[in-house]
């Protein structure tokens, strides 16, 4: 019987208690009779994969799984789904297991990025874990003949009014969840919440702060070897000798490999294997070629590369006309996504099977990507997320994960764990692009904003794999794999254009996307995308403007933004920073404020800022910031602060420090000392985090929505105290400096 | 083969001299706290106590620990009965990735070891070798401070045991 067991759970439903089993043929077929009207799809990630088994399966001795497509990387995602799922089943937070990404097991739910982890996931769990309890409900009232609303649940268990008690594990059937999810579910009322909104210490941290085995660097299968790669000295250059001999007879040495450009060395223990990584480095020969741009003129460097032009926003009231003018240009350099733990994979071929575990954000595109390279059946290949340290974007995890099968290839049966070195992160990771935005706007008589010119010049802020050829293994190897096209990723999300359109209402606006094709360095997606430099620029741009028409920045935000949700952001962050209009900071100190909603889709953040400016030397401190937050229905409260609070401190460490350098070859900020980042002298005295809930609304998504806000908010406090506008990214002390003096 | 004295339990090691301890403590021992962060001594997430004092694993070969005592995260207490240091980083929800988390403890542990009364900016200081990425640093002072709260709320009970004896 080729026909899959499905309950017609239209009749349950609207049966009054009647569970009905009945055998129907697969999809195609079943799907047939709604053909005429295509019924309304269940939301978040439900909608592509609608099976409610995919994303909870209860046992008979009770014990559920919970089953995401969507990775930890530190952001919380393990606590906040399995609260989730916790509240709508009626099941202690504690009892739940929960599966993250792994090709074999979960659902197909693309990456993990762009804040939409909530969105996609925790909305298909939350409405799965809902339809699951009804499900069970109505088997109860089958059971027990009893109308379901006359049945409650509590702690796994579904209690008539007489007290008879059964247990989830009882309940259900073998095939019983395996029924496509509906539209609409019968969600539990926010204010009845007991697991939701709570602020449930994070599950991964025990492990994380006694030793346990918490990320990929810590798994240790049987026999396991370790592997390191010798990159090339700088983008495309050739492997033209290399004397591997003397390599392999260095003590541990199991294989050296050659492929290409690609090269690698195996030992059996790991500093055996750095060691040999170092002679086969000296033994390597490369012919390089410099093709890097100026990287101090990277604002010439972009604009006069090709680009692809659109007008991706305009609108036009001829009765607003401008009376004062001014024009200002921004730029952002390329940054590192700076893991603090350099990206590691392990990988392993057995009986034609390759199974890869990688902290990658994307286990099904990257086993697609990996595939290709290998040249297998997508089936042969299994990718499991195991965390790494934290990623912020694309950085090397799926090279690694691809070095790894590229070498375990060469070694089957082994377990091959392959560790990046810090210098191979730094130099070889894509990098966030740089950007440049050019903002002109005029005002009218009465001081408000008449019209509104925003043109941004960028990179694709993502090659993430889909295809082999974005990764830097099938780039290198013998039969190379070309890096494919690139492409903008679409609006409403946007990629260098992310944020571009102002949330503002302005009478005449106009938004020009200048999207650059060629990448001469290495670029994908970094933490928030292009929203970090046009929310830089924009909320830097409001300030100006508003200095221009003598406003007070708050008030002049608010006078041109209708959102009321915006508004209440705005206002919240204001409060807890007690700004007040035409308040002036201590001496050598400034305040500074930006607001924006992530996406002009996800949360909204609005952030205030004490900056203090040494004017000797030009050093800037963050002294205190103050944040406001949306995320619409919050789930845990504590995680989301947590987020917020770490937007603020790394998008500063963006802000004031970092700059990838290279020379007209290769990438020469490849370490901390190179490549400085935020340390704790300049962590600022306080900061504070006010979560406006917004009980029963959709999970908005987070992890983002603070870059933006916190670099203009820094840059606005660091103008307020010295009366000088920087727009060149980073904010550093001797551009405050050279500022102060010029 | 070399003597090691690690988290009070001594291990001979099957390594060469030049290893750092960071490789012997991971690869030959299986401890998972001290983290490989860039082999170069520039971000403490390899951080380790050597005879009470923070070192950062990823640069100090085997050789100079003959006769020391290493201290490991693991060697400061268990899930079941997490030391002051691991209940305050709990308590507090001090990670975010966590994976600077290990080296953050072990170099806060030795100080308050050698001061227990720190203050903020002594705090500060003394973390300025180590990195984190995630911005998690308001919340690792937070944890801290409270590390030292708990230690000398321990210290001072096990006082009040003995004179009650």
């Amino acid at each position: 019987m080729n026909g899959s067991v499905i309950l017609d759970r239209r009749r349950v439903l609207a049966g009054g208690g009647a569970l009905i089993v009945s055998f129907s043929l697969p999809d195609a077929f079943a799907q047939e009779p709604q053909a005429q009207t295509p019924a309304p799809k269940p939301p978040g990630s439900l909608a592509k994969t609608p099976y409610l088994d995919s994303w909870i399966r209860v046992d008979a001795d009770g014990t559920i799984t919970v089953f995401t497509g969507k990775a930890e990387i530190g952001q919380g995602v393990r606590t906040a789904i399995q609260q989730i799922a916790a509240e709508e089943l009626d099941v202690p937070f504690a009892s739940l297991k929960l599966v993250t990404a792994d090709t074999s097991r979960t659902a197909n739910e693309g990456y993990t990025s762009g804040s939409n982890s909530m969105k996609d996931s925790g909305t298909a769990i939350q409405n799965a874990a809902a339809q699951v309890r009804e499900l069970l409900i109505a088997e109860a009232a089958r059971r027990l003949n009893v109308e379901t609303e006359n049945l409650k649940t509590e702690n796994g268990v579904v209690i008539a009014p007489d007290g008879r008690r059964l247990a989830y594990g009882d309940l259900v059937a073998s095939e019983m969840l395996h029924v496509q999810a509906q539209a609409k579910s019968k969600l539990k009322d926010p204010a009845t919440y007991k697991v939701m909104g709570q602020a449930v210490p994070r599950v991964d941290i025990p492990a994380k702060v006694t030793g346990g085995a918490a990320y990929i660097q810590d798994m240790r299968l049987p026999g396991m070897m370790h592997a390191r790669v010798v990159r090339p000295p700088s983008y495309g250059a050739e492997l033209i000798e290399c004397d591997v001999a003397a390599v392999e007879k260095l003590p541990g040495v199991v294989k050296v490999i050659r492929n290409g450009n690609f090269l690698a060395v195996v030992a059996a223990k790991e500093f055996q294997a750095i060691k040999a990584m170092g002679a086969l480095s000296a033994a390597a020969k490369w012919r390089e070629k410099p093709g890097l741009p100026k990287q101090d003129d990277l604002l010439a460097v972009l604009t006069s590369l090709p680009s692809q032009d659109s007008t991706i926003f305009e609108h036009n009231d001829p009765s607003a006309t401008g009376q004062k003018t001014i024009e200002a240009t921004y730029t952002r350099p390329y940054q590192s996504h700076g893991s603090i733990g350099p990206s590691c994979a392990i990988a392993q071929l057995v009986d034609n099977a390759m199974t890869v575990w990688t902290h990658t954000q994307g286990v099904f595109p990257d086993r697609a990507g990996i595939a290709e390279m290998l040249r297998m059946p997508a089936e042969s290949v299994r990718l499991i997320h195991v965390e790494g340290s934290g990623c912020y974007g694309h950085n090397g995890a799926d090279d690694a994960a691809a070095d790894a099968a590229l070498i375990a290839r060469e070694l089957p049966g082994a377990a091959v764990r392959l560790q990046w070195m810090r210098e191979q992160e730094h130099g070889w990771e894509p990098f966030g692009p740089a950007m440049v935005t050019r903002l002109k706007a005029s005002l009218d008589a009465s001081g408000m904003i008449a019209a509104w010119n925003f043109e941004v010049w960028s990179n694709t802020h993502s090659m993430r794999p889909g295809g082999a050829g974005s990764m830097l293994a099938a780039q290198h190897m013998a039969q190379p794999i070309a890096v494919p096209p690139p492409k903008p990723i679409p609006l409403p999300e946007g990629g260098g254009d992310r944020n571009a359109i102002p949330i503002y209402k302005f009478p005449n606006a106009q938004v020009v996307h200048h999207f650059i094709p060629a990448m001469p360095v290495r670029v994908s997606a970094m933490r928030a995308l292009g929203a970090y430099h046009n929310v830089f620029s924009i909320e830097s741009f409001m300030d100006e403007l508003a200095k221009l028409a003598g406003a007070d920045p708050v008030e002049f935000r608010l006078k041109h933004l209708d959102d009321p949700r915006g508004r209440d952001v705005i206002e919240k962050a204001a409060q807890g920073f007690r700004w007040q209009k035409g308040q002036k900071a201590p001496a050598d100190r400034g305040f500074g404020f930006a607001f924006a909603r992530y996406k002009n889709l996800a949360a909204y953040c609005a952030i205030a800022s004490e900056v203090e400016v040494n004017r000797e030397t030009g050093r800037p401190r963050l002294v205190r910031a103050i944040a406001a937050v949306d995320s619409g229905q919050v789930v845990n409260p504590d995680g989301l602060i947590n987020q917020i609070e770490g937007a603020i401190l790394q998008s500063m460490s963006w802000t004031l420090y970092e700059a990838v350098t290279f020379d007209d070859t290769k990438i020469t900020s490849i370490d901390w000392q190179t490549y400085p980042i935020l340390r704790f002298d300049a962590v600022p005295e306080k900061i504070e985090v006010h979560v406006i809930n917004r009980p029963g609304l959709p999970f908005l998504g987070s992890g983002e929505t603070g870059q933006g806000p916190a670099a203009a908010s820094i840059a606005n406090a660091i103008a307020n105290a010295t009366g000088k506008r920087l727009r060149d990214l980073p904010l550093t002390r001797k551009r405050i400096k050279d500022a102060i003096d010029a | 083969m070399m003597s090691l004295k690690v988290n009070g339990r001594d291990h001979q090691v099957d390594a060469d001299p030049d290893t750092p301890l960071l490789y012997v403590l991971r690869d030959e021992l299986k401890l998972n706290a001290a983290k490989f962060g860039c082999g170069l001594g520039q971000c403490g997430s390899c951080t380790v106590m050597v005879d009470g004092k923070a070192v950062l694993s990823c640069v100090t070969p085997l050789l100079l620990l003959e006769g020391r005592q290493v201290t490991t995260l693991e060697g400061l207490g268990t899930l079941d009965a997490p030391a002051p240091i691991q209940r305050a980083f709990m308590e507090e929800q001090a990670a975010q990735c966590g994976y600077c988390i290990a080296g953050m403890m072990m170099r806060a542990q030795a100080l308050l070891q050698k001061n227990p009364k720190p203050t903020d900016e002594q705090i500060r200081a003394e973390l300025q070798p180590n990195l984190c990425r995630c911005g998690t640093h308001m919340r690792i002072l937070r944890a801290v401070h409270r590390a030292a709260r708990l230690m000398d709320a321990a210290a001072l009970s096990s006082t009040t045991r003995g004179s009650a004896r």
